[in-house]
């Protein structure tokens, strides 16, 4: 439990408009432990995210994944290094990155609608004591019409299948309009035709300039929906397209095992 | 009627039933937050935490307000250091404290103020309402609800999603602190009427019995005011003819209302799933 009063001020009128020129993320050297650990969880991670990428950020669990995406929000300060966000540092805009976070990470169980969900994106632009005013209800009803669920709005989170929560978070995240999006792990639990909008939807949003930063583990979508692939394990092990970077010698090292040229999936026994 | 009215003819019984409707209110407000936020167990901590300062004002001769104000933040505030510092589960910091802060009230109790009658500290006495009383409970209950009103949308998006509260700038340990604050505002109103022992029992039981019958946090919170205040009547009338203490009657009554809603939420489970055997229950 924390008692502090770090920023006692959010939302309001965007202050920290894109630097013109800057790279939407600048990740320079980022440094990072958890207290009480005495191994780094992001180890001299750096690399560049242009505008309009769509960057799917591959490695095993505890690979720093989740990690690296808040100190993108700036939600958990580095122990070194720096991250630039459309040229200024993490944390400093708070309008212009939105999350969709890990599943597991919300209380589903909480009493509240599908519109007060998304609404919540809202909020980054609202502040203490400010109601939702025209142009914020209407940003939630396009985003819950761009993601189908215009007809849920009035249900409780709770009730939705994962899929159709999966598509609340990412309304959400529509609502905010933000610039930059970072999705935790949205394939997961999903079904097919949820995991097809979310593909649909980034590629709209990356057309029209937004850039977004997807971590997954389902290594069969990258080819197809993203621009680049950034494997990780604790530290940067490959970063360029897809086609490119998707060979059996990344995956083995991002995920840790001996790779045996003779191994083949469909007719021999695993040596893994 | 005139059973129902007869009461109310006198002016401390009209402060008295004035008095603990409203701390119900207050109480039964933030009761759904407590709840679905699972802080049962910090908002007892909370509540046998302003022991010491009550005694301690007492024995000072200052209001109570602020000796039970003070203890009971003492209790959070050393709760959070014990669980940060320590690297202990909150939940065993809780334990440790507020068990540490009741004893402490207890001996204080014993030697200090031996001579005070403090009972109505611990149990509540719904008649012994005085007019201060009544405005220090109607203030309290009026920022009270202020606060937990005007910070809403605040509360529910970071205790539905802290992550995309911390991504908005919105700081979870901060709304966490409104609530706790707001927690120990509360706790010091309504120990009037109900007492140091059993006020968590309105802190967690409406919010707890609304959210078993109804889904919505508007109608929820509603319920639990509607549960509190109905709770709270019943204590009053058994308190004014048959001499029961106001606090364990108002308790015993929520804990029936509690059951009540518990058989409702089942029945309509059971009918649910004989009407759509599909449907996620």
């Amino acid at each position: 439990m924390k008692i502090s009063f770090p920023g006692l001020h959010y939302g309001g009128g965007c202050t920290q408009p894109p630097r013109p020129g800057a790279p939407a993320l600048r990740c320079n050297s980022a440094v990072h432990r958890y207290a009480g650990s005495d191994e780094d969880v992001l180890a001299d991670v750096s690399f560049t995210v242009n505008i309009g990428e769509r960057v799917a950020l591959v490695g095993p669990n505890g690979a720093g994944k989740s990690t690296l995406l808040k100190a993108i929000l700036g939600s958990e300060p580095l122990k070194g290094g720096e991250i630039e966000i459309f040229g200024h540092p993490a944390g400093r805009c708070r309008h212009c990155v939105a999350v969709a976070p890990q599943r597991s990470r919300v209380d589903w169980s909480f009493p509240v609608t599908v519109h007060q969900v998304v609404m919540m994106g809202r909020y980054a632009h609202m502040g203490w004591f400010k109601r939702p005013g025209r142009p914020d209800r209407e940003a939630v009803e396009a985003a819950l019409e761009t993601m189908e669920i215009a007809d849920l709005v009035n249900r409780q989170v709770g009730e939705l299948s994962g899929g159709q929560q999966q598509r609340v978070m990412l309304a959400r995240t529509l609502a905010q309009d933000a610039d930059l999006l970072l999705l935790d792990e949205p394939l997961n639990h999903v079904d097919i035709s949820t995991q097809e909008m979310i593909f649909h939807t980034l590629e709209r949003l990356s057309a029209r300039g937004k850039t977004a930063i997807v971590s997954t583990h389902d290594m069969g979508v990258l080819t197809v929906h993203f621009t680049r692939a950034l494997f990780m394990d604790r530290r940067i092990i490959a970063d360029g397209p897809p086609h490119e970077v998707l060979t059996p010698q990344t995956i083995a090292r991002a995920y840790g095992f001996e790779f045996h040229k003779d191994y083949h999936p469909w007719t021999s026994s695993s040596n893994l | 009627m005139d059973f129902l009215l007869e009461p109310l003819t006198y002016g401390f019984v009209l402060r008295g039933l004035a008095g603990g409707l409203i701390a119900a209110a207050a109480c039964a407000a933030l009761s759904p937050f407590i709840v679905w936020r699972g802080m049962s167990f910090l908002g007892d901590a909370l509540a046998h935490g302003v022991l010491p300062g009550i005694v301690g004002s007492y024995v000072l001769g200052i209001s109570l307000f602020w000796g039970a104000l003070g203890s009971s933040l003492l209790a959070v505030i050393g709760i959070g250091l014990i669980a940060r510092g320590e690297k202990l589960n909150e939940d065993a910091a809780i334990g440790v404290v507020f068990a540490g802060f009741f004893a402490l009230g207890i001996l204080l109790l014993s030697k200090v103020a031996a001579s005070a009658d403090l009972s109505h500290i611990l149990f509540g006495s719904i008649l012994g309402v005085s007019s201060s009383d009544l405005i220090l409970i109607t203030a309290v209950t009026l920022g009270v609800l202020t606060l937990t009103f005007s910070s809403y949308k605040e509360i529910i998006t970071a205790s539905f999603d802290p992550s995309h509260a911390a991504a908005i700038g919105l700081s979870p340990a901060l709304v966490r602190s409104i609530i706790l604050i707001v927690l120990a505002l509360t706790t010091v109103a309504a120990l009037q009427t109900i007492g140091v022992v059993l006020v968590l029992a309105l802190l967690v039981t409406p919010g707890a019995a609304a959210s078993l019958v109804s889904q919505r946090l508007r109608s929820i919170i509603l319920l639990s005011i509607v549960f509190a205040a109905a709770s709270t009547l019943c204590g009053f009338y058994a308190s004014y003819y048959i001499d029961l203490p106001s606090g364990p009657t108002i308790v015993l009554t929520l804990t029936l209302v509690f059951l009540l809603c518990a058989s409702i939420s089942r029945l309509q489970r059971r009918y649910r799933i004989s009407r759509h055997p599909d449907l996620p229950v």
